[in-house]
């Protein structure tokens, strides 16, 4: 274990303008769980990048010594072939091709040029048991959850006998259970002596499974901590990622609640496509002014169905029920009249349903509500900028100017332009679907103050999270939802996460 | 409340100031196609021993590619929002053809013949929006149906007969010019009805310009530094100026098309970047779900863009149909193929969400420039379907490079 299988000595990377790793230091021993700790932007996935080859030798200062001899790699291929495969957050499957397909891409089994279907299935079998899936090889991977989709990644991993895994956020996008399976199979590698590192937010898991962690702040090497004896706590790695003791990880917040906003009424909601298939089964909820209320939901129990098909039906087919606003019935029809109606989406998947990537952040900002910077159809673009100007400084979006292009932020600083967009819609009701996904613990702070000065003003909000902890911190009350219906309706005072686990895992009587 | 969090006013950088060097390479794309366009004017001037530039050869590029130019307009916004139009060519050569029959068969005035043929043209975009918006079919396949259709329809209508004579208001939408009579070349050294338009919309320019930098400077916005907004707007303002003089020392003046079309131009620049509709554009081809989950009706917006589409290929087909005098079963071939060129060299992404009215125009002028520096220098049609490939490659090939080093710099 004493010996190093990976030593990253004085990594310096520049891009015009901006220093990204300044003198960077990291020691892998072998066979250990590596876990690299840092707030978005402290450089983790550029010190990747340069270790997997991504960015090439010479574009970098510094060496690399990997099993004991100096690397220069010119790209991912040149890494791979010594045995460092790294597994991207956003996942790289073709859905198209079968899962096995998939496993041996660009490294097919094959016999004069002509692919050996019955090796390819029957190794890729063997490699999906490696990984604890009981799968056919030959369905499509994008027929498969992302849970088995990440295992399905590792498996491709192994596939080209890896030495050195890493895995950026392999636990974000996944539910409990998954992750669990996930971390479980990372302990289960290291025993066949497979070294990992990982990059993660998720504190926790980090301390249930890593050996050791590396802390970067802004570019540099903190410290590593051993994990083994216990003594470092969670507080203590948040400590060394911001530099700062933070008293609390939620922010305090004094309620005051008013009269109720929104409430739904038997709301029942069917798959777009299976339309026999029931999603969101016979739910009542409320929500009142100045209230932060939650719900609570394995991945697949039907939270962010429940959310869209409120949001102007915008998911779902043959939705009944009804929507009062104000103790008055509406009608939303479409994603138009639920914004003309008070009510705000903030998506789950900022990239994908949140923002225009390639546009700047005013006119995303501008975005869902348009018509009040326009007259007679002719946008006041002038305004527009002195509104993204205000929003950039109130939510303290971290960009030189509003004209600064969204695809080139750091997740949290999308999270505040999708989160301005919709303040600027003036809803009377925010959904904020896992608000604070992907996004650093510092920026994690600010978002929840943002929503804490939302329900001041008087909004009512709903936050969707798959994370307990988040929820407790923030809510006034929160709902549980198992299997599209909702098992409870718990006041922040009773809650506790075993409790609402417990109603979360509620199965059908 | 317990805030630990660092004070925003410190942590948010200070906005960085862009000077000279920098900003120019961040509008590499916006320059590189004007100076594209300078460099080929000048190449051909040189090479057909000033030919090129002749006020009458000028007057000629200019009618010549009028139609390619009001298609690349429309067909600019499509590709913006993803689409693709194919149909173009074959729907200009029907509107045509109608046209032809409305006046010749059924003697309609020669206006009410242009208003009847532009509904026509806007039902036929309704026609093939409602199959791309409201069933969902790829505008790839519903454009490439409506390009067999309507060149079928033409040829029906037309019993593959060719329609000619047409009256001459008809011809003067086409091939004509703006008074003729008033300044007789015999008389005048110029054309001064050429030359009061040329100062008019310098100094409707020169005037708008300034007042949105009043405007952003008074709302204390970001804006480009002064020294390139100022050469800017002196290098247009020449350019304007100097195809005013060019135009009005040619024998006729000012062809009425290009009065259209200028009007045609600066009102669709003004939509798309300052108009509702416009930006909702730009959302759609950007992030079709994102535009969807604001509130954007995309089906509409997808609608209205091949309604547009339809309007501006009669507009099309009755200014080729006028210049022409002739309306035949073959016309307007290939023009789809010329518009979606000029899109392209304009800077539009295949992917959409990206291009400009004015990147579409000036990529149209490119080919527009090539195909007459050409055919003065007697270069085979042959040769010159070449090198218009190649441009279009090149062009497309610098800004997929552009971009890529653009993208690894902010890395």
């Amino acid at each position: 274990m004493a010996e190093n299988i990976l030593r990253m000595r004085r990594i310096t990377k520049t891009f015009p303008g901006v220093k990204a790793l300044q003198d960077v230091n990291l020691d892998v021993a072998r066979g250990e769980v590596h876990a690299i700790c840092g707030e978005n932007g402290a450089g983790k996935s550029t010190l990747m990048k340069v270790l997997s080859g991504v960015y090439p030798h010479g574009t970098y200062d510094g060496d690399i010594e990997f099993e004991g001899g100096v690397v220069e790699f010119k790209d991912i291929r040149d890494s791979e072939r010594d045995g460092i495969v790294i597994i991207h957050q956003e996942l790289a499957l073709s859905p198209f091709l079968s899962v096995a397909e998939n496993i041996f891409l660009g490294n097919e089994r094959e016999k004069r040029g002509f692919i050996d279907w019955n090796e390819t299935n029957l190794e890729a079998a063997k490699l999906l048991r490696r990984v604890g899936l009981d799968l056919n090889p030959v369905v499509r991977a994008g027929d498969i959850g992302v849970g088995k989709q990440q295992l399905v990644e590792i498996a491709k991993a192994l596939s080209k006998n890896v030495k050195l895994l890493i895995l950026d956020e392999p636990t974000a996008a996944l539910n409990d259970e998954d992750s669990a399976h996930l971390l479980g199979l990372v302990k289960g590698l290291r025993k066949e002596g497979i070294t990992s590192i990982i990059i993660s937010h998720k504190l926790n898991e980090i301390r249930a499974i890593a050996d050791s962690v590396t802390i970067l702040r802004d570019g540099r090497t903190i410290e590593t901590l051993s994990l083994h004896d216990g003594s470092v706590t969670e507080e203590r790695i948040i400590k060394g990622m911001v530099g700062r003791d933070m008293a609390s990880r939620y922010p305090d917040r004094t309620p005051v609640i008013g009269e109720e906003v929104l409430r739904v009424e038997d709301w029942t909601v069917h798959h777009p496509q299976e339309s026999a298939r029931v999603v969101v089964d016979a739910a009542n909820l409320s929500v009142r002014a100045g209230e932060v209320v939650g719900i609570a939901g394995l991945m697949g129990a039907g939270r962010t169905e429940l959310a869209m098909s409120i949001f102007g039906r915008s998911y779902g087919s043959n939705i009944t029920g009804t929507l009062y606003k104000n103790g008055a019935p509406i009608t939303a029809r479409t994603v138009g009249e639920a914004i003309r109606h008070g009510i705000a989406y903030a998506t789950e998947d900022r990239k994908k349903y949140g923002l225009n990537l390639i546009d700047d952040i005013k006119r995303n900002v501008s975005g869902a509500a348009l018509g009040k910077l326009a007259k007679r159809g002719w946008v006041d673009s002038g305004r527009e900028a002195v509104v993204a100007g205000d929003y950039r400084r109130s939510m303290n979006i971290k960009a030189p100017t509003v004209t600064a292009i969204t695809g080139k932020l750091s997740g949290g600083n999308q999270q505040k332009v999708v989160l301005s967009k919709w303040m600027f819609s003036d809803p009377d009701v925010l959904i904020l679907d896992e608000p604070t996904r992907g996004i650093d613990v510092g920026a994690k702070y600010e978002i929840y103050t943002i929503i804490n000065r939302l329900a001041a003003e008087g909004k009512a909000v709903i936050v969707i999270s798959s994370e307990l902890p988040e929820l407790l911190g923030i809510c006034d009350r929160i709902y549980t939802l198992a299997e599209g219906r909702i098992t409870a309706e718990v006041p922040i005072g009773q809650a506790t996460p075993e409790l609402l686990m417990q109603y979360m895992t509620k199965e059908k009587d | 409340m317990a805030t630990t969090v660092k004070d925003p006013a410190v942590t948010a950088p200070p906005p960085p100031v862009k000077h000279g060097l920098a900003f120019l390479t961040s509008r590499l794309r916006q320059i590189g196609i004007f100076v594209a366009l300078i460099v080929i004017v000048a190449l051909f001037q040189v090479l057909t021993g000033g030919a090129l530039l002749m006020p009458d050869n000028v007057s000629n590029i200019i009618v010549q590619n009028s139609y390619i130019l009001l298609l690349a307009i429309g067909m600019v916004m499509i590709i913006v929002a993803g689409h693709i139009d194919l149909s173009v060519g074959s729907v200009a050569a029907f509107v045509g053809a109608m046209s032809g029959i409305m006046v010749q068969d059924w003697s309609f005035p020669w206006w009410l013949a242009f208003i009847v043929s532009l509904v026509i043209g806007g039902l036929v975009g309704a026609w093939q929006g409602f199959w791309v918006a409201y069933v969902g079919i790829p505008a790839f396949i519903v454009t490439l149906a409506g390009m067999l259709v309507f060149r079928g329809l033409t040829q029906i209508v037309l019993e593959n007969q060719r329609i000619t004579g047409f009256p001459e208001e008809y011809r003067q939408l086409g091939g004509g010019f703006l008074f003729p009579g008033l300044f007789p070349a015999e008389t005048n050294i110029l054309d001064w009805t050429t030359v009061g338009l040329g100062v008019i919309a310098v100094v409707l320019l020169v005037v708008s310009q300034l007042r949105g930098r009043a405007t952003r400077a008074r709302l204390a916005l970001e804006d480009e530094p002064a020294a390139w907004f100022f050469t800017k707007l002196a290098f247009i303002a020449v350019l304007i100026l100097g195809l005013t003089y060019l135009l009005a020392g040619s024998r006729s003046g000012t062809p009425i098309v290009l009065v259209v079309l200028g009007i045609l131009i600066v009102a669709y620049s003004l939509v798309m970047s300052n108009s509702v509709f416009g930006r909702h554009v730009y959302a759609r081809g950007g992030n079709l779900q994102a535009a969807q989950l604001s509130g954007v009706n995309t089906k509409r917006i997808d609608f209205m863009l091949f309604v547009n589409m339809g309007v501006l290929a009669a507009l099309a087909g009755l200014i080729f149909t006028g210049r022409l005098n002739s309306a035949g079963p073959g016309a307007g071939n290939l023009f789809e193929l010329d518009a979606i060129a000029a899109a392209f060299i304009g800077g539009a992404a295949v992917t959409g969400g990206v291009g400009t009215v004015i990147g579409a125009i000036t990529g149209g002028l490119i080919m527009g420039v090539l195909n007459n520096g050409m055919s003065l220098l007697g270069v085979g049609i042959d040769y010159q379907q070449f090198i218009k490939g190649m441009v279009l490659l090149l062009a497309v090939g610098f800004d997929v490079f552009n971009k890529r080093r653009a993208s690894s710099a902010l890395k």
